[in-house]
């Protein structure tokens, strides 16, 4: 019966020790920055192949959740009859919410896991051994370009699904559903407040840039390296990331807009 | 053999990995501008005493000295620049497999030094025609073979004119052909380059061909070591049988286990 | 180690239509351009009770937008609360005897102060105060009014 409390015990120490070697290699990451600040070419690589490569992903989804927000809207707002207020309602969604968290998931599904893999299968096949022996600091050259790119496009990825998500809902509400064109926009200006809407929404979407690229770079670069170990290392970064989305959403939502 | 000719002088060192031992005391001496090797049956940790003495892993006791300097106790800045002069050939080549050929080759130019591009040009073809590879300087490394991904990761490896070469299991895998290259390559570069190489290898008939000299270890020790002839006609059975590649000796041919009559018709032992 | 030229391009082009996309959310979608440092004079208005109203409410007159509230305090001297509000330099002829209430957005909206003129030829200039004011209907006083008072006829 105390089995149970010692695997408990031991997997929480475990977790612990996982959270002090990510952290630390945080803190590598972070002091490396500078060096790649010289050599712009390895980040334009990188935000090449994380953020334009993940481009029409969340442009196609963005269009979709817009749209589809102003189908459902429309009709529960016009039991109310609030259909005047389907721009607010989308734009709100959007700006607040579903533009940070939904990009964040599509990313670390897509771009995440494509990080951990590639830096798994470098570990796996000794390249990072290999710098190191060339006197190569690994962090440095592979890790700190890939995190700075991350960070540097999720939120560029989430203002592109915010701004096209409103559009969506432009085409479906003013152009499918005949809600009145200048209701939609202006209704929108007078409601959506640029510091306490916009800025958050970029906030929250710098923030998951920053946790989920974290986390994609780390379980690579920890990963055990067979093919089943970066297998189960890019199945953890999806799974972590969203986790760590959704939770810090809450969290987030609850410091910024808690007193609306 | 005096003290200014051994490169390497590895002193009592003793490794664990969790709570298997892998070195326990060992001594090595690797002489400058000679080839040396180590050989081992599977799962000595020969590749982890590689790792030892390029600082990537630490010992628990003991010291390993390189060049005079005891690379565990420098400063990461001084371990960089140590690295520099230490050129090292993994099993796998350990290419960067989104860049091609020629650019793998030039990595360490272009990380370590402000050349311009024409004289790095220079360089890689001519560590390239060394290798015999010039004529692949475009492919990618995933278009390469096993012996020719080698080849590269050689070229690569001596692109700063290091002072010492370490090879991790060269000749594993390779087909005849491929074989004798390396075989060459290694000692050619060896003597050309003045360089010293460490060929840490179970290949025994190739490994002999080109080695100075032999360490073989076993059990986390040195078992013996000396010129590849006196050791072929050592006295120790052990290394006997290792060197002559023979199945049954002092390591045995079965798998400890019951008595074979008995275990058959399944009596209780 | 030369990146081909397309890469830099679209990477030029990604970051390029992300800031588009935020002027967009600016502009389009959100109240920047209102709010957007157009200069203005400060005045204060004394509430007994300011609801719910908030921190960058519209100030109104009119109908129309002509200001936003800056700041809502509260004075332990005099127990009401000292609403704040910066007006738009060029409503600057706004007599001083005007009166400010706090006003509800259709039936369930936002809380704003509605100005109303006064006749007075003085001016409100940066710093004035506005004397009259209403304060916010708390919907649960008025129930309890309501109650109270058809209670009261029986």
């Amino acid at each position: 019966m105390f089995d149970i409390f010692q695997r408990l015990g031991a997997s929480t120490l475990g977790i612990l020790e996982r959270l002090g070697r990510g952290a630390t290699f945080l803190i590598n990451i972070l002091i490396s920055l500078p060096t790649v600040l010289v050599r712009p070419r390895l980040l334009i690589t990188q935000m090449f192949s994380i953020g334009v490569l993940s481009f029409s992903l969340i442009v196609i989804s963005g269009l979709f959740v817009g749209m589809v927000l102003a189908l459902q809207g429309f009709y529960t707002l016009s039991d109310f009859g609030a259909e005047g207020m389907l721009g607010v309602m989308v734009a709100a969604s959007l700006v607040r919410e579903l533009g940070p968290v939904v990009t964040g998931l599509l990313f670390a599904g897509r771009a995440g896991s494509a990080l951990t893999a590639e830096i798994g299968l470098m570990k796996a096949t000794e390249q990072l051994s290999g710098m190191e022996m060339m006197a190569v600091d690994p962090v440095a050259r592979i890790i700190t370009p890939r995190f700075l790119a991350g960070l540097i496009s999720m939120p560029l990825l989430a203002t592109l699904f915010t701004s096209v998500g409103v559009l969506g809902g432009y085409f479906i509400g003013v152009g499918l559903l005949g809600i009145d064109e200048g209701g939609y926009w202006s209704q929108m200006q007078s409601k959506i407040d640029f510091h306490q809407d916009i800025m958050n929404g970029l906030i929250k979407s710098v923030v998951f840039g920053w946790v989920v690229t974290w986390i994609a770079v780390f379980e690579g670069y920890d990963a055990i390296p067979t093919s089943e170990g970066v297998s189960r290392a890019t199945t953890r970064t999806v799974v972590h990331s969203a986790f760590a989305i959704l939770l810090l959403d809450f969290i987030l939502t609850a410091l910024m807009f808690g007193d609306v | 053999m005096t003290d200014t000719a051994s490169l390497i002088k590895i002193r009592d060192v003793h490794f664990s990995r969790g709570s298997k031992l892998i070195f326990d005391g060992i001594n090595m001496d690797i002489h400058r501008g000679k080839v040396t090797a180590i050989m081992g049956p599977s799962g000595t940790g020969k590749t982890t005493l590689l790792k030892l003495i390029g600082g990537q892993l630490v010992p628990s006791a003991g010291s390993i000295e390189v060049d005079g300097q005891n690379i565990h106790q420098l400063k990461h800045k001084q371990l960089y620049q140590l690295r520099k002069r230490m050129g090292m050939l993994f099993q796998s080549g350990a290419l960067l497999t989104d860049i091609t050929v020629f650019d793998n080759v030039a990595f360490p130019l272009r990380e370590h030094t402000n050349l311009s591009e024409s004289m790095i040009r220079h360089l890689v073809l001519m560590k390239l025609q060394a290798v015999g590879l010039r004529g692949a300087r475009d492919l990618m490394p995933a278009e390469l073979s096993g012996g020719m991904a080698r080849r590269v990761a050689l070229a690569r490896a001596i692109a700063l004119d290091p002072m010492m070469i370490m090879y991790d299991e060269p000749f594993t895998g390779q087909d005849p052909i491929s074989l004798g290259v390396l075989v060459q390559l290694i000692k050619q570069l060896n003597d050309a380059l003045g360089l010293s190489s460490i060929v840490v290898s179970h290949d025994v008939k190739e490994t002999c061909l080109i080695a100075d000299y032999v360490y073989l270890v076993s059990g986390g020790k040195v078992v013996e070591h000396g010129s590849p002839e006196q050791l072929t006609n050592s006295d120790s059975q052990w290394s006997q049988q290792f060197m002559k590649g023979m199945a049954d000796g002092p390591v045995p041919f079965h798998y400890e286990a019951k008595d074979y009559v008995e275990d058959l018709l399944g009596l209780q032992s | 180690m030369r990146i081909s030229r397309s890469i830099e391009i679209w990477v030029g082009f990604f970051v390029a239509i992300g800031f588009v996309a935020m002027f967009f959310l600016s502009m389009q979608v959100s109240n920047l351009s209102s709010i957007s440092g157009e200069p203005g004079y400060d005045i204060t208005a004394s509430f007994e009770n300011v609801g719910s109203l908030k921190v960058r409410a519209p100030v109104a007159m009119a109908g129309v937008d002509i200001g936003r509230v800056t700041a809502i305090d509260f004075d332990p001297k005099s127990f009401e609360a000292v609403v704040t509000m910066s007006i738009e330099s060029k409503y600057s002829e706004l007599p001083s005897d005007s009166n400010a209430s706090i006003l509800t957005a259709g039936l369930l909206g936002e809380q704003y102060v509605g100005l109303e003129p006064g006749g007075e030829e003085e001016l409100l200039e940066d710093g004035s105060e506005i004397e009259m004011t209403q304060s916010a209907l708390v919907l649960e006083k008025i129930i309890g009014q309501f109650l109270f008072s058809s209670d009261a006829e029986e």
